[in-house]
């Protein structure tokens, strides 16, 4: 596979064109809004958590391809865990991409290991990032992130 | 439809720039980010080697020959760039760090100094933020009041709405002569007319203007001129602030130090006169004489050729564009630098940068510090393409093949 193919991974592709929980969800409990100035991505993140689990969850918002689908399949392997589960899960990806991946839970992260090729575009990074910060803001009660 | 340029001449050229003939991702570079800053000829490299190695000393203040020699270097650039915008005088020339600084220097100093509350500034919509937040901070320091000729649908403005604006509440006008973002020639004369008839004084933002075509500050009769060196082939670091010479002897410093006073004593300083007035501290000497080797450079290639094979790119670029289904330029003004900026349907900016890259294509991807253009046109960010004179049509179509390969990939 080239560098750009492991980039642009068919799975990655596939959830750009067809984003999961690419919505409003009707009761938030929780929200954050993350923008990365330099490229002009921005998503709102809405989570509704009951008994401590992420019951619902939605993005809306526009972005590049990796951004995008970053947030598709992160709404997909979060939704239905508790709030530490996810945060565990948040901190494997941003290990994984951030610190050359040493010590990340690949095991937490199963299909998300996809963003592994982005590592290969640092400029790119923040943007697999970007939903994830939200993510955490989010849980953390912090409105609105910046990666920049 | 266009003239050709022979390739032995353009081969001859681009030979000048070392970088041209190296390779991204594995193929030659194709470098099209020629707006955001230009390739460096090596004669300008060289120059500055030279200084470095066989002549450096500081300027303005030895009286050993090395310190006499760099400041002949030094004043005597300031005469290329003089002669280069047809100024009356080197004193209207100061050099600052970039166009950014120069737009600074002149809302500290004499917007803080000559206007007030109630008093308006005009700008257009396709401003750079460096043409946009000077003025907000001069807003908000004095009380003026910031107006906005608005965008028409192709990136041009229109000289009713700009008179509108204009009343004797205008005091100044500080316009850019072509849009990074979108490559609109603004026709600057006529502004400067219109300005000068309500008494408003009128600064040229001209960082994108000065590598496309001549520039004669006397024949436009604008106030202030401002342009970078990195974007017309010279070093980073250094621009020009061009000022008419009474106003600017009347304009309170903009920074204070060494260089810049005629006396100091613990009670009071005296200032020297423009242009030692604004230039505090010691300057870019090395990238001031680099950028006027830049200069004689671009004066050596000319004019002529220049607009000859620019404008022959962008309109080959437009038309290969035109001819693309789901591709759409923004900015289509009648009078345009070469400019190429271009929306895929379906396809993030940054995800056509990161394709093109991959391909050994340099362009630019973002909202090109201008978030207003960006929301005018209702897109979050633009790829742009911007073409030098070095650029050729085979380069052009290597960035046709990078857009049908985006398209492939990502819709």
């Amino acid at each position: 596979m080239s560098r750009l193919e492991q980039l642009y991974q068919d799975m990655i592709l596939e959830h750009n064109k067809h984003p999961r929980h690419f919505e409003a969800i009707e009761n938030p409990t929780h929200t954050a809004f993350g923008k990365n100035p330099l490229c002009g991505d921005e998503y709102h993140l809405s989570v509704e958590i009951n008994d401590n689990v992420l019951s619902s969850i939605g993005f809306q918002g526009s972005g590049c391809a990796i951004s995008k689908s970053s947030a598709s399949m992160m709404t997909e392997l979060v939704l239905g865990k508790t709030v530490q589960e996810a945060l565990l899960i948040k901190d494997a990806f941003l290990t994984l991409l951030m610190q050359e991946g040493v010590g990340a839970d690949r095991a937490l992260l199963g299909k998300l290991m996809v963003f592994e090729g982005v590592k290969k575009y640092p400029i790119r990074v923040k943007c697999a990032t970007l939903i994830w910060r939200a993510l955490e803001a989010a849980l953390e009660g912090v409105v609105e992130i910046s990666t920049e | 439809m266009t003239v050709s340029i022979s390739s032995d001449d353009l081969n001859r050229i681009r030979a000048d720039f070392p970088v041209l003939s190296t390779t991204s991702s594995g193929v030659p570079l194709v470098y099209l980010d020629n707006a955001a800053t230009t390739q460096k000829p090596k004669c300008v490299a060289d120059r500055l080697y030279k200084f470095y190695t066989e002549e450096y000393g500081t300027i303005h203040r030895g009286v050993y020959q090395l310190s006499q020699q760099a400041t002949d270097f030094y004043e005597s650039s300031r005469e290329t760039v003089r002669g280069f915008l047809n100024a009356r005088s080197i004193s209207e020339v100061i050099f600052t760090k970039g166009t950014t600084e120069a737009i600074n220097l002149v809302a500290h100093s004499f917007g803080r100094a000559f206007l007030k509350a109630g008093d308006e500034i005009v700008i257009s919509g396709m401003e750079h933020h460096a043409n946009i937040v000077p003025w907000q901070q001069v807003c908000e320091f004095t009380g003026a009041v910031l107006r906005v000729v608005p965008l028409q649908d192709d990136g041009s403005i229109l000289m009713s709405d700009f008179q509108s604006l204009l009343s004797d509440r205008t005091k100044l006008v500080s316009m850019v002569h072509v849009s990074n973002a979108l490559g609109t020639v603004n026709p600057v004369s006529e502004i400067v007319k219109l300005a000068h008839g309500v008494g408003a004084k009128v600064l040229i933002d001209g960082a994108q203007a000065v590598s496309h075509f001549q520039v004669d500050v006397q024949s436009l009769d604008c106030d202030f001129y401002v342009f970078s060196s990195h974007k017309l082939y010279g070093p980073t670091g250094v621009g020009v602030l061009y000022g008419k010479e009474d106003l600017l002897n009347r304009m309170p410093p903009y920074q204070t130090g060494g260089d810049m006073i005629e006396s100091v004593t613990f009670e009071k300083t005296t200032f020297a006169k423009a242009p030692a007035r604004f230039e505090a501290g010691t300057p870019a000497i090395a990238e001031v004489i680099g950028f006027a080797e830049a200069i004689r450079y671009v004066q050596t290639i000319g004019f002529d050729f220049i607009q000859k094979q620019e404008s022959l790119l962008l309109a080959y670029a437009t038309e290969q564009f035109e001819k693309l289904s789901g591709v759409t330029i923004i900015g289509t003004a009648s009078e345009k630098a070469s400019v190429l900026s271009f929306a895929i349907d379906g396809v993030h900016p940054h995800d056509i940068g990161t394709v093109m890259d991959d391909l050994g294509i340099a362009i630019r991807a973002g909202h090109h510090c201008a978030q207003p253009v960006m929301k005018r046109f209702g897109v979050p960010a633009t790829a742009r393409a911007s073409f030098a004179f070095y650029n050729t049509t085979e380069e052009i179509d290597r960035l046709v093949a990078g857009v049908k390969r985006c398209q492939e990939l990502l819709t």
